[in-house]
């Protein structure tokens, strides 16, 4: 099973809830792996005083200039629908953070003047602690397109863990990067807060899920501020509240050191209980 | 016209808060511009009434059109996305999958393909509370080019500010590092990074911060949360000593900046005499200061 934990809102707990529940699970003998997809601000190792095991460059393909045959014919630059290739008197010039890696300037060149050479975009790294594993994408400064990168951490976690359960913690926002991390998941927890930001970016962040046909539950974090918004939202819609989150300031202490918190908090572990009983539900 | 960009790396640090909260105190001499297109929120803060909207069209989609299919199979070759599924007599497109390069349409033997421009939101110019402009944005659901769009909004907002002879721009960014905080830096003069007492904000600030290096932003930093974690704090402070960054405010952890956007207002509106208040009008008026000296 594929979870992905994501919010339309930053900062409403996704991390917490995803290291947590992954540590949770895995102590009480579940095989599941974690996989920070939040590749522009990975921070999930942070909290896990986990080792790093093992590491692999992740590239984006890009065209690459051989001046050899070429005839400056300007076919690339004519077929590149993303301004990537510039056809200069002399010289063809690529353009490699515009590239969307759609190989027509390369297949389409008729000498064969641009092959497709791998350049570094991030880095996905494996950690593992005592009780398992996690692993995270980290885009490199300056790269604008994370897509890829999410895609090949996906992939790697894939590969290596084949029959293991996997929770996503996915990036903020609605756009292509929550999107890459919820569309190939059999499930999609929403965690928001209940004040009118919560809400709002609840309600973008559900639009979305619906237009992937994704299935959603939501976790309202920091119970206990704000209004009822969020509940009488998700009443009207039909969506689960998977459980709520008391706000606690000791759970804001315990996270802002970098500590798990289940461990320590006891209505926090009730809390992951009724998440745990929830996924058990599905299928 | 100087245009200072407000962006924090991680979320929920309290960005929108802070620059509604400096819109909020600028009154007319500014133009209010929310970036963080994706998940839009500082309309709530300052009573935005969507006067103006127009369509936003970024980006294409391939479409196949079945009768003239032949079910050949070369689009499905080519495309790079897994965008193009076989069905019985056609082929067919995911409108999700596609990038809207544009290869199947090209190499299509039978003309079978078009190219179909998207809409990929809207973008809304708003009177608000303070009697400024507000320019704001909403993406279409599962669009894409968030990146675009943040430009967009930033040029609409800077030609009013230029019209309207206004002496800033206050823009409020998206978290993260990639391609809509990049738009969003683009021409600012002065970025204000919000960061939060945990070690994910100190974390997530090295990266912002790196990221602003590349494109030789002059940078001012504020602390919230400061007293959640003391010894954050200290490192925090450290590390933008280390990097002559000025530190503009340590506020502490209050409830009031959560009520205040419970009640759909600014902190500095809501309780304009607590103390993160106070600390937040120094900000600004430091803010405006360093515009003027640089």
């Amino acid at each position: 099973m594929k979870i992905t934990i994501a919010s339309g809102k930053g900062g409403t707990g996704k991390t917490t809830v995803s290291s947590n529940l992954t540590s949770y699970l895995a102590s009480l003998g579940k095989k599941v792996v974690l996989a920070d997809l939040d590749v522009e601000e990975p921070n999930s190792a942070l909290f896990l005083n986990a080792e790093l095991v093992d590491s692999k460059i992740s590239n984006k393909m890009i065209p690459k200039w051989d001046a050899t045959d070429c005839t400056l014919c300007g076919k690339c630059e004519e077929v590149c629908n993303f301004n990537a290739i510039l056809h200069l008197p002399e010289e063809i010039r690529v353009f490699p953070e515009l590239c969307h890696s759609c190989y027509a300037c390369s297949e389409l060149c008729p000498t064969d003047s641009l092959p497709m050479t791998p350049s570094q975009i991030g880095i996905i790294n494996e950690y593992q602690n005592e009780l398992f594993t996690m692993v995270e994408g980290r885009l490199d400064l300056g790269q604008e397109m994370s897509i890829p990168l999410i895609a090949q951490t996906i992939e790697y976690v894939d590969e290596k863990f084949p029959d293991y359960m996997k929770i996503y913690d996915a990036p903020p926002g609605t756009s292509c990067p929550v999107i890459e991390s919820s569309r190939y998941s059999d499930f999609v927890i929403l965690i928001t807060e209940a004040t009118p930001f919560g809400l709002n970016d609840l309600t973008l962040a559900v639009e979305t899920m619906r237009v992937l046909n994704q299935k959603i539950g939501v976790i309202i974090n920091r119970y206990g501020i704000g209004d009822d918004g969020v509940e009488n939202y998700c009443h009207d819609e039909n969506i689960p509240i998977i459980t709520k989150i008391k706000n606690d300031r000791e759970v804001a202490k315990l996270y802002s050191n970098g500590e798990l918190i289940y461990d320590k908090i006891e209505h926090f572990k009730d809390s992951l209980d009724e998440i745990i009983a929830f996924i058990g539900g599905l299928k | 016209m100087r245009e200072i960009v407000v962006i924090s790396g991680k979320g929920g640090t309290g960005k929108t808060s802070l620059s509604a909260s400096f819109a909020y105190l600028a009154k007319q001499e500014a133009v209010v511009c929310d970036c963080d297109v994706d998940a839009a929120n500082m309309h709530l803060l300052l009573d935005a009434n969507f006067k103006k909207q127009s369509d936003f069209y970024s980006g294409e989609i391939a479409v196949i059109d079945p009768e003239i299919c032949t079910n050949c199979g070369d689009c499905f070759d080519v495309c790079r996305f897994d965008a193009i599924t076989k069905e019985t007599d056609f082929h067919v497109v995911d409108p999700i999958s596609c990038e809207g390069c544009h290869y199947c349409s090209r190499i299509c033997p039978v003309d079978a393909i078009e190219m179909v421009t998207q809409k990929a939101g809207d973008v809304f110019v708003s009177d608000i509370k303070n009697g400024a402009t507000m320019v704001h944005a909403k993406l279409g659901f599962g669009a894409e080019n968030s990146g675009k769009l943040v430009s967009k909004v930033k040029r609409v907002a800077k030609e009013l500010a230029l019209k309207e002879d206004k002496e800033y721009v206050i823009t409020d960014g998206s978290p993260g590092i990639g391609c809509p905080v990049i738009s969003s830096l683009s021409g600012a003069n002065l970025v204000v990074l919000v960061t939060e007492a945990t070690v994910s904000g100190l974390h997530d600030l090295k990266r912002v911060y790196e990221l602003t290096k590349t494109f030789n932003l002059k940078v001012v930093c504020i602390i919230n949360k400061c007293d959640l974690n003391w010894e954050i704090t200290k490192k925090i402070r450290e590390y933008l000593n280390s990097q002559n960054v000025q530190l503009l405010a340590s506020l502490g952890y209050d409830e009031n900046f959560t009520k205040a956007v419970s009640v759909a207002k600014p902190i500095v509106e809501f309780d304009e005499n607590c103390e993160i208040s106070k600390q937040i009008k120094l900000s600004w008026n430091n803010i405006k200061n360093i515009l003027k000296e640089n």
